[in-house]
C-alpha cells in the first residue's frame, strides 16, 4: 500500500531537511514547469487526477481553482494560502504532515503558485503548533537559500515567495474568509460569499485558500500523473487520505490510506478495537462539526462521495469515538461548549444560540433538565441551519447535536427523568426552580 | 426595474436595491437591525429573514436574509411564510437572553427600534432561563451616555463611527458572547459625529446625554421642522419640547441635504434656548439715561416709547443679521426703509459674499447640495476647514472618497449594497480628495493630497490648476516645480471625473481663493464637463442676507458717526463680534436710542435702550437660505414664556406703532401673520419671489384640518398645569402656520415641512423614515426639500478671475494671523449650550515650530497677545501644518471683532510667556 | 516604549505585508514574547508603531484568545479541554492542578510562577489528555503525571 505523503514521516524523528528531501525526489516536480507544463496544464492534471480538499468540506481542488482569473489581465498580485489552523477538536492530520515533512508544504505551495500564477504565498498556521512553526521556517529558510523561493525557478519566469504566519488562536481562522482577514491583520470575522476569496480575496486580490493535506497530494500527482494517483484510492475520490481515531479504542493514532477506507476497518483493524470493558456507540468521523456515525453506517466508505447527506458527511476523516463509558449528553456538551466560545460574535444565532444550548446541555448534566430544554435544543438545532447564519460554524455545531438528539434521545431523557446524569458519579442535586 | 413576489403579490421594485430595502420600500413590515440604509447591508443579525422559492413549483424553499439578497426579478419570497416567521421570532429571542428588560427606565423607551421590532416578531415570553451577562459602563464625554447591558451587539455603531464617519476611538472589543462596544479607555467620544449614534444604535446603549439632564419620552415632544441655525449648511433637524424647554434635537431627514446624519454643534448645541442668558421681558431704559439699567416694562409702553423715538429720530439705521431668518430681516428694512438697511456683517465679509453670490448667480456652474457632495467622485478644497466650518459636508466627502472605488465594486458585479464585500474589494482605495488649508486635521487622512499653505499660495494652486484645465483661464507665473506638478495631478483627476466639485469658502477670509476655486469650476465647464461649486459660508442665512442685498456695516455706522442717524435697531445681532470694541463703543454713544432685538444677552444688549427678547429658531417660523442658495423654512416647535416673539412681530408692532397715527400704513406694519411676511419677503426682491413655494402656507388644510405638532400620545394634557389651575388652558393658536400646539388634526400623508416627527404604527424610532419613503434612502414621498434660489445658465462664458496673488513671502517680523475655527466654540450660539461649553478648547494661537522658536514660545504655554487694543490669553500649539511666517488664531467667537486675516508683529504683541532669553 | 530590539522585530514582521496593519497581530505575539502580556501601554505602543489608534489595536487584542490581556505567570500550563481530552479524562488533570497549585482555570499561582489556562483541541487527540507548557505539548497526561511535568518550569 504507497503511503506517498507520509512515508518518509518518523513521528518521534526529526523531519528530513533539505539535502535529504532532494534525495528522496524532493522538489523534483518543479522541474516539470521549465519541461513545458503550463499552469493550465497543472490545472487540468489536477482535475483529472480527482483532488478533493481535505480540510472537510471535499470540494473539487480543480474547480476551485478554475474561478481564479487568469492570464495577463488577471488582478495582480494573487495569492495562495495554506490552510494550517487546524484546530477542529479530535483532529491532527494537518500536524502530523506539517511537522513530519515540512518541504512537502514548501514544495506544494510553489506548484499551487505555478498553477495559479500567484507569486505569493502564506502558510496561516495556529498558534499552539510551535513544532510546526519551527520546522516551516527553517525549511523555507532553506528553500530561500536554494533558490526555490524568492528567485525565478529555472528555465521560468515564475518567482514565488512565501511567509509564515502565525497565528494568535481562534477556531474561526480556520473558516477561509475569517482566515484571510486574521491575516489581514483584523478580527477574524467570516466574509460574506459572494465575492468568494478566488475574485476578491487577500487584501482584495485574488486568493486560494488550500488545506495543508490537499496542498501536500500536488507533487506527487505532478511526479506520477493523474492515472496513478486515482489508483491509489478505493473511491471515486483519487487519492489517500490521512485518517486518525481517538477516543477509548486500543491503538489511537493516524494512518494514510487509499481513499475510501470503512469506517469499521479504520476501527476494527488500524485502531484495533475498543479497549477492555468499553463498547461502541457512535462516532464522530471528522471532527467536532460532523455528525455522528453509529453502529449501521460503519461500512460507509469514509470519502466525501459515498456518505449520504441526510447521514452526514466526513469532514476531516479524523474520529472521535463514543463508548458507553462516557455520557453522549456530556460528550455533545464538551463539543458546543467549545463552539460557543469560539463563536466570532458577528451573527445572532451562533452568538446567543451556542451559549444558550451549551447551558441548556449542562441542565442536563446536573439534572435540572426538562421536556421544555428538549423542545429548545431541537429549536436551535432545526435554526441554526447552513444559510440561517453567517458561517458554517453554528450550523457545524448543531451536526452532533442533532444527531445525538436522533440516536442518544433516550439518554437525554433519562438525565430528565433521573434528575441526574447516569455517568455522573456526583450526588443528586437538589432540583432547584431558577 | 425588477418584478418579484411577495407572499403571492407581485410588485416592482428597484433590483439594485436589496429584498429588505425593496420590501420596506413597497411599505410592507420586515424586521431588521444590522441594515441600515446609508450603510447598507452587513448580514450580521440575521433578523430580516425570509423564505425564497425558486419558482412557482417550490413548495419548500429555503431561508434567506433578506439584506443580503438582490431584488433580481422574478424574485419569489415569502415574509409570512410560518418558518420564517418563526426563525425571525428566534432570533429576537436570542437577542433578548441578555438585554437588560429595563425599558421603564431606558431613555430609548418608546423610540427604540428593538422594542418595535420585538413587537413586529410577536416574540412574548422569556424562556432563557440563565443569568445574564453584565458589564460596565463608560463615560463617553457631555454628549453620550453609555449603557452596555442593553447591546443586541448589531455592530451599528462601530460601523456608523468607524466606516462612515472616520471615527477612532470606538471599536468592539473580545469575542463570542463576550463582546463590547465602547473605547479603549473612558473618555470622551472625539468624533464630530458621535451623536449620530444615539440614533444609529436601535436600542438603549448610546443615548443623548443632554436629553437625560430633562428627560422627556419621545411620544411627550412637541415637534416640528426646523433648520438648524449653527452653520451654512442647513441641515434639516427636529426639536423636541415639553413644558417650554427645548428637550433635544434629532436629524430630520432630507434628501437632497443631511440624509441620515447631521453634526454634533447641530445636535446638541439647541441648550442655549434653555439658558438662563435669555432675554425674556422686554426692556427699557428709565428715562432712557444711559447711566439706568434697562427694567422690564410692559410692552404697549416700550412700544410706545420706542414708537416716539422712531418717529422722532433725526435718522433710524437698521442692521440686519446672518442668523436671522429672511422675514426678520425683510421686516427690518421694511420698517426701516431699503437704504437705511444695512447688513449687519463687515465690509470685508461683505466684500467676500458679493463675490461668492457674483460666482454663483452670474457663472456657468451650479452649486451643490449635500447630497451632490456626497456624490462627486472627485473633489478640491480650497483653503476652508470643513471639519470644523461645515462638518456635514466634510461627513460628505468621506462619503465621496468611495465614489470612484465603486467602480471596481460595480465591475466585480457585487451590489453597492453589499458592504462588507464592498468593503473588500475597495480596501484602502479612495477616490481623488485634494485638500488645500493651513490646518492638518483628521479628515486630512482621507486626502489623496493635502497642500498646507498660506492663503495666497492656495489660491495660486488653485489658479494653476485652473489654467491647467482650460485653455483660457488666467495661468500662474513663478510656480515652483512642487506645485506645478501638484496642480497637474489635481487638474488631471478633476477632467478624469464625472462629478468633480470644487469647495471654497470664507473661512480663511480669502478672496483669492474663493476666485481660483472659481475658476478651477468654469475651467472644468469649459471643457464639458459637469463640475458643482460649494462655498463655506460663515451663518446659516448669509446667502439670504446677501441675496438682499445692501450696504455693510460699515455704511451704518458712517451714517450714525457722520450724524445722519441717530437711532439704531439691532436684530439679531452682537456688534462686538463684528468690529473693533472701540468703534462699536463710539457708535453706541453717538447713537440717541439703542434699539436690540435678539435672544441672549450679549455685549450689544447690554447697549440697548430698548431691548426686546426674539425668539429663537425653535420658536419662531421662517425661511433661512444655505450656502448653496437653498431656501427652506423652519417651523416654531413651541410658545416661549414671557414676553418673547419673533422678530419680524417686533419688527412689525415697531413699525405699526410709529406709523398709527399715520393714514394708511404699508410694508411691515400691514403684516398680520407669517404668509404676511413671506409675502412681503417675496416682494422684497426678485430672486426671492418664489420663497412662498418653500413650504405651504398656513391655510394649509387637509380634510379640513391643521397638522398637530404633539403625538397622539402626548400624555397628560389636562394635567400639565394642574398644580395652577384646574381647567385645562386653551393651547395657544398658530395663525402662521398649518401647524396646530395640540394633539388633534391630520395625521396622514401631509408635504415634508409639516411632518411633525418621523411615526407610524409599530414604528416608533427614527426608523419610522422608512414609512415616508417610496424608495428606501430615496426622497421622502411629498418632500419639498427647498428651492434653489439660485440656477446658473450653463451656457454663460466665464468671466476669468485674473488677480492671481503673488507668493506668500514670510517677512522677519510679521506674522499673518489666520483665522482658525473649531466644530465646538466656532459658532456664536451653539458654544452658549452646555455640552458644547464643555467640549470647546481655550483661545489658542497655533504656530509653526521653527517660528515658535524664533518667538521664544514653548509648546503649551499660555502668552498674553495685545492686538487691536484687546490683549488676549492664549495658549500656544506648535502645529507643523501652519506655514511658517502665518500664525492660526482661535478665539471663542464672542471674544472679538478681530477681522483675519491680519499681518501682525508677534514678538511686539505678545506681551507675557516667552521664554527668558539667555544671555 | 518599544525597545530597539522589539522595534527591530515588529520592522521584520511587518515588511512582506503590503500595509503595515496587517502586520498587528505578529505585533501582539512579538511583543507579547517579549513582555509575557499586552498592558494597555504595550498596546498603545503597538499602536503608535503601526499608525494604529489604542482602539484599532485592543479591539484585535481581545479577539484572539492566545494574547494576554491580564499578566500571566512566568509559565503558562494550557490544558485541551476538547472533546478527545474530556473523553479521556483531562478534568482529573485539571483537578490535580487545582489541588496541587491552588489556581482555578484564568488564575497564575501566588508565586507568579504559573498561569492555568484551559485551551481548544491542541491537535494530539491520538495522546489525549494533552497539555502544552509554555511551548511543549505533553501527550497522555494522567493526575500523576502533572506534578513531574510542572517541576520542569521554574
Amino acid at each position: 500500500m504507497e503511503r506517498p505523503l507520509t512515508q518518509y514521516i518518523h513521528p518521534d524523528g526529526p523531519p528530513r531537511w533539505l539535502p535529504e528531501y532532494l534525495k528522496g525526489g524532493g522538489y523534483r516536480s518543479l522541474q516539470t514547469f521549465a519541461a513545458g507544463m503550463a499552469p493550465q496544464d497543472l490545472q487540468r492534471l489536477v482535475a483529472e487526477a480527482g483532488l478533493r480538499g481535505r480540510g472537510g468540506a471535499g470540494f473539487p481542488t480543480a474547480n476551485k481553482w478554475s474561478f481564479v482569473p487568469m492570464g495577463s489581465d488577471a488582478p495582480k498580485p494573487k495569492y495562495i494560502v495554506a490552510n494550517a489552523d487546524e484546530m477542529e477538536p479530535g483532529t491532527f492530520k494537518d500536524r502530523v504532515l506539517l511537522e513530519g515533512e515540512p518541504h512537502g508544504l514548501v514544495e506544494s505551495m510553489i506548484i499551487a503558485g505555478y498553477a495559479l500564477e500567484a507569486e505569493v504565498g502564506f502558510i496561516f498556521l495556529r498558534g499552539e503548533y510551535h513544532r510546526s512553526a519551527e520546522r516551516l521556517t527553517q525549511a523555507i529558510a532553506e528553500a530561500y537559500v536554494e533558490g526555490y523561493l524568492g528567485k525565478p525557478l529555472p528555465g521560468t519566469e515564475f518567482r514565488f515567495d512565501l511567509h509564515l504566519h502565525a497565528s494568535a488562536g481562534r477556531y474561526i481562522c480556520g473558516e477561509e474568509t475569517a482566515l484571510l482577514n486574521a491575516l489581514e491583520g483584523k478580527r477574524a470575522i467570516p466574509r460574506a460569499k459572494p465575492p468568494f476569496p478566488q475574485t476578491v480575496g487577500l487584501w482584495g486580490q485574488p486568493t486560494i485558500v488550500q488545506n495543508v493535506e490537499t496542498l501536500y497530494n500536488l507533487p506527487h500527482i505532478v511526479n506520477h500523473g493523474s492515472a496513478w494517483y486515482r489508483g491509489l484510492s478505493r473511491s471515486k475520490d483519487g487519492g489517500t487520505k490521512i485518517y486518525g481515531i481517538s477516543g477509548r479504542v486500543t491503538h489511537p493514532g493516524w494512518w494514510e490510506l487509499p481513499f475510501g477506507t470503512t469506517a469499521r476497518e479504520l476501527l476494527e483493524q488500524h485502531a484495533g478495537g475498543m479497549v477492555n470493558g468499553a463498547s461502541f456507540r457512535g462516532l464522530l468521523p471528522g471532527g467536532a462539526s460532523t455528525a455522528f456515525l453509529t453502529e449501521q453506517q460503519l461500512d460507509l466508505a469514509m470519502d466525501y462521495s459515498s456518505i449520504p447527506p441526510e447521514v452526514g458527511r466526513l469532514g476531516t476523516g479524523t474520529m472521535i469515538v463514543l463508548d458507553d463509558q462516557t455520557c453522549p449528553v456530556g460528550f455533545v456538551l464538551n463539543l458546543e461548549k467549545f463552539f460557543a466560545r469560539e463563536s466570532c460574535g458577528w451573527c445572532t444565532p451562533c452568538r446567543e444560540g451556542l451559549p444558550w444550548v451549551a447551558r441548556i446541555l449542562e441542565s442536563f448534566e446536573e439534572g435540572r433538565a426538562t421536556h421544555d430544554d428538549l423542545a429548545l435544543l431541537e429549536m436551535h438545532a432545526k435554526f441554526l441551519a447552513p444559510g440561517h447564519t453567517f458561517c458554517a460554524l453554528a450550523p457545524g455545531a448543531t451536526a452532533p447535536l442533532q444527531s445525538a438528539l436522533k440516536y442518544f434521545r433516550d439518554d437525554f431523557m433519562q438525565h430528565i427523568s433521573s434528575g441526574s446524569c447516569p455517568w455522573s458519579r456526583k450526588q443528586k442535586r437538589e432540583r432547584v426552580l431558577v | 426595474m425588477a418584478s418579484i413576489i411577495v407572499d403571492n403579490q407581485a410588485y416592482t421594485v428597484d433590483e439594485r436595491q436589496n429584498l429588505l430595502a425593496a420590501c420596506l420600500g413597497i411599505g410592507l413590515n420586515l424586521p431588521y437591525f444590522c441594515w441600515h440604509p446609508a450603510m447598507g447591508s452587513v448580514g450580521a443579525c440575521r433578523q430580516c429573514a425570509v423564505k425564497q422559492f425558486k419558482d412557482e413549483h417550490d413548495r419548500c424553499g429555503r431561508l434567506v436574509m433578506a439584506c443580503m439578497t438582490s431584488a433580481s426579478d422574478g424574485t419569489r419570497i415569502s415574509i409570512d411564510d410560518p418558518e420564517a416567521k418563526a426563525f425571525r421570532a428566534s432570533i429576537i429571542e436570542w437577542l433578548m437572553v441578555n438585554h437588560p428588560h429595563d425599558c421603564p427606565v431606558c431613555d430609548e423607551g418608546g423610540e427604540c427600534h428593538l422594542q418595535d421590532m420585538t413587537v413586529m416578531t410577536g416574540h412574548v415570553y422569556r424562556r432563557y432561563r440563565f443569568p445574564k451577562r453584565t458589564y460596565r459602563n463608560q463615560d463617553l464625554g457631555p454628549f453620550i451616555r453609555h449603557e452596555m447591558n442593553r447591546c443586541i451587539q448589531c455592530y451599528r455603531c462601530v460601523r456608523f463611527y468607524r466606516d462612515y464617519a472616520g471615527g477612532r476611538d470606538l471599536n468592539v472589543f473580545g469575542a463570542h458572547d463576550a463582546l463590547y462596544f465602547g473605547r479603549e479607555q473612558d473618555g470622551t467620544l472625539e468624533n464630530e459625529f458621535s451623536g449620530n449614534l444615539v440614533e444609529v444604535c436601535p436600542t438603549g446603549v448610546f443615548t443623548d446625554k443632554t436629553l437625560f439632564h430633562h428627560y422627556t419620552r419621545k411620544w411627550d415632544l412637541q415637534s416640528a421642522q426646523s433648520i438648524c441655525p449653527h452653520c451654512s449648511l442647513g441641515c434639516n433637524t427636529t426639536p423636541g419640547e415639553r413644558y417650554g424647554i427645548l428637550r433635544r434635537i434629532t436629524n430630520r431627514f432630507n434628501s437632497e441635504v443631511n440624509g441620515y446624519f447631521i453634526c454634533d454643534r447641530g445636535r446638541f448645541g439647541y441648550e442655549y434656548v434653555n439658558s438662563d442668558n435669555r432675554i425674556k421681558r422686554a426692556l427699557l431704559r428709565p428715562e432712557l439715561d444711559r447711566t439706568k439699567p434697562a427694567k422690564p416694562e410692559g410692552v404697549p409702553q416700550i412700544l410706545g416709547v420706542a414708537a416716539d423715538r422712531l418717529r422722532r429720530a433725526r435718522g433710524i439705521v437698521g442692521i440686519g443679521s446672518p442668523r436671522a431668518s429672511l422675514e426678520a430681516n425683510v421686516a427690518l428694512r421694511s420698517l426701516v426703509g431699503p437704504h437705511q438697511f444695512f447688513l449687519g456683517i463687515d465690509e470685508y465679509e461683505h466684500k467676500l459674499l458679493s463675490t461668492i453670490l457674483n460666482i454663483l448667480r452670474n457663472g456657468p456652474v451650479p452649486s451643490a447640495s449635500i447630497h451632490d457632495a456626497e456624490q462627486s467622485d472627485a473633489v478640491f478644497v480650497l483653503g476652508e476647514d470643513l471639519l470644523n466650518d461645515a462638518p456635514r459636508l466634510a461627513l460628505a466627502l468621506l462619503q465621496s472618497v468611495r465614489q470612484q472605488p465603486m467602480e471596481r465594486v460595480d465591475e466585480l458585479k457585487i451590489p453597492r449594497w453589499d458592504e462588507v464585500a464592498a468593503r473588500n474589494a475597495v480596501q484602502d482605495r479612495r477616490g481623488p480628495l485634494f485638500v488645500a488649508g493651513y490646518r492638518r486635521t483628521w479628515f486630512h487622512d482621507y486626502a489623496t493630497d493635502s497642500y498646507f499653505a498660506a492663503p495666497d499660495d492656495i489660491a495660486r494652486l488653485g489658479f494653476a490648476v485652473a489654467g491647467t484645465i482650460g485653455a483660457d483661464a488666467p495661468s500662474v507665473p513663478e510656480l515652483t516645480n512642487e506645485v506645478r506638478g501638484l496642480a497637474q495631478r489635481i487638474a488631471d483627476a478633476l477632467t478624469q471625473a464625472r462629478r468633480p466639485l470644487i469647495i471654497a469658502g470664507m473661512g480663511s477670509g480669502s478672496q483669492a481663493t474663493i476666485e481660483a476655486a472659481a475658476n478651477v469650476a468654469w475651467a472644468l465647464r469649459q471643457r464639458g464637463k459637469q463640475p458643482r461649486l460649494s462655498f463655506v459660508l460663515p451663518d446659516c442665512n448669509s446667502l439670504g442676507l446677501a441675496l438682499l442685498g445692501g450696504e455693510s456695516l460699515n455704511g451704518a455706522f458712517d451714517s450714525i458717526s457722520q450724524g445722519k442717524a441717530d437711532t439704531v435697531i439691532v436684530l439679531e445681532n452682537d456688534l462686538y463680534r463684528r468690529a473693533e470694541q472701540a468703534r462699536v463703543d463710539a457708535i453706541f454713544d453717538a447713537a440717541k436710542t439703542v434699539i436690540v432685538i435678539d435672544s441672549l444677552e450679549h455685549r450689544t444688549t447690554a447697549h440697548a435702550d430698548v431691548l426686546l427678547p426674539a425668539a429663537t429658531y425653535s420658536e419662531s417660523d421662517g425661511t433661512l437660505v444655505n450656502q448653496e442658495g437653498r431656501a427652506q423654512r423652519f417651523y416654531r416647535v413651541f410658545v416661549p414664556d414671557g414676553d418673547i416673539t419673533e422678530s419680524w412681530r417686533w419688527a412689525r408692532d415697531l413699525a405699526h406703532a410709529k406709523s398709527q397715527e399715520t393714514e394708511g400704513s404699508t410694508g411691515v406694519a400691514t403684516w398680520r401673520n407669517f404668509d404676511d411676511a413671506v409675502a412681503g419677503t417675496a416682494a422684497a426682491v426678485p430672486e426671492l419671489a418664489r420663497i412662498g413655494e418653500v413650504a405651504p402656507s398656513a391655510d394649509f388644510r387637509v380634510a379640513g384640518q391643521k397638522v398637530p405638532r404633539q403625538p397622539d400620545r402626548y400624555s397628560g394634557r389636562t394635567s400639565l398645569l394642574s398644580h395652577l389651575t384646574v381647567h385645562e388652558p386653551r393651547p395657544p393658536t398658530d395663525p402662521d402656520t398649518p401647524l396646530a400646539f395640540s394633539m388633534e388634526g391630520y395625521r396622514g400623508p401631509i408635504p415634508s415641512p409639516l411632518i411633525p416627527q418621523f411615526w407610524s404604527p409599530g414604528w416608533n424610532s427614527i426608523q419610522a423614515l422608512n414609512k415616508y419613503q417610496d424608495e428606501i434612502g430615496g426622497p421622502l414621498r411629498n418632500e419639498m426639500p427647498g428651492l434653489r434660489l439660485i440656477e446658473p445658465v450653463a451656457t454663460k462664458a466665464p468671466f476669468w478671475f485674473t488677480a492671481v496673488p503673488p507668493p506668500f513671502k514670510s517677512t522677519p517680523h510679521r506674522w499673518l494671523l489666520l483665522p482658525l475655527s473649531a466644530v465646538f466654540g466656532g459658532e456664536e450660539l451653539s458654544c452658549r449650550s452646555q455640552a458644547i461649553a464643555e467640549r470647546m478648547s481655550e483661545p489658542f494661537i497655533s504656530l509653526h515650530p521653527s517660528d515658535g522658536a524664533r518667538l521664544s514660545l514653548e509648546d503649551g504655554r499660555t502668552i498674553e497677545l495685545a492686538l487691536q487694543r484687546t490683549t488676549y490669553r492664549l495658549a500656544v500649539h506648535f502645529d507643523p501644518s501652519i506655514p511658517a511666517g502665518t500664525a492660526g488664531l482661535f478665539l471663542v467667537p464672542d471674544g472679538s471683532g478681530l477681522r483675519l486675516p491680519v499681518w501682525v508683529d508677534l514678538s511686539e504683541a505678545i506681551k507675557t510667556g516667552r521664554k527668558r532669553r539667555v544671555a | 516604549m518599544l525597545t530597539d530590539i522589539e522595534r527591530h522585530e515588529l520592522e521584520a514582521a511587518v515588511k512582506h505585508y503590503p500595509d503595515k496593519r496587517a502586520g498587528a497581530i505578529d505585533a501582539l505575539l512579538i511583543v507579547q514574547r517579549r513582555r509575557g502580556w499586552i498592558s494597555d501601554d504595550s498596546v498603545l505602543d503597538i499602536a503608535q508603531f503601526l499608525g494604529m489608534t489604542g482602539e484599532d489595536v485592543d479591539s484585535i487584542a481581545t479577539f484572539y484568545n492566545l494574547i494576554f490581556r491580564k499578566p500571566v505567570g512566568r509559565h503558562v500550563a494550557f490544558v485541551c479541554d476538547s472533546i478527545s481530552c474530556w473523553i479521556m479524562g483531562y478534568e482529573q488533570v485539571c483537578a490535580r492542578i487545582k489541588e496541587r497549585y491552588e489556581i482555578e482555570p484564568g488564575q497564575t499561582t501566588r508565586d507568579g510562577r504559573l498561569t492555568f489556562l484551559p485551551i481548544a483541541c491542541l491537535g494530539h487527540c491520538e495522546r489525549a489528555p494533552a497539555m502544552m507548557i509554555d511551548q511543549d505539548v505533553y501527550g497522555c497526561v494522567t493526575p500523576d503525571k502533572v506534578e513531574s511535568i510542572v517541576e520542569k518550569y521554574r
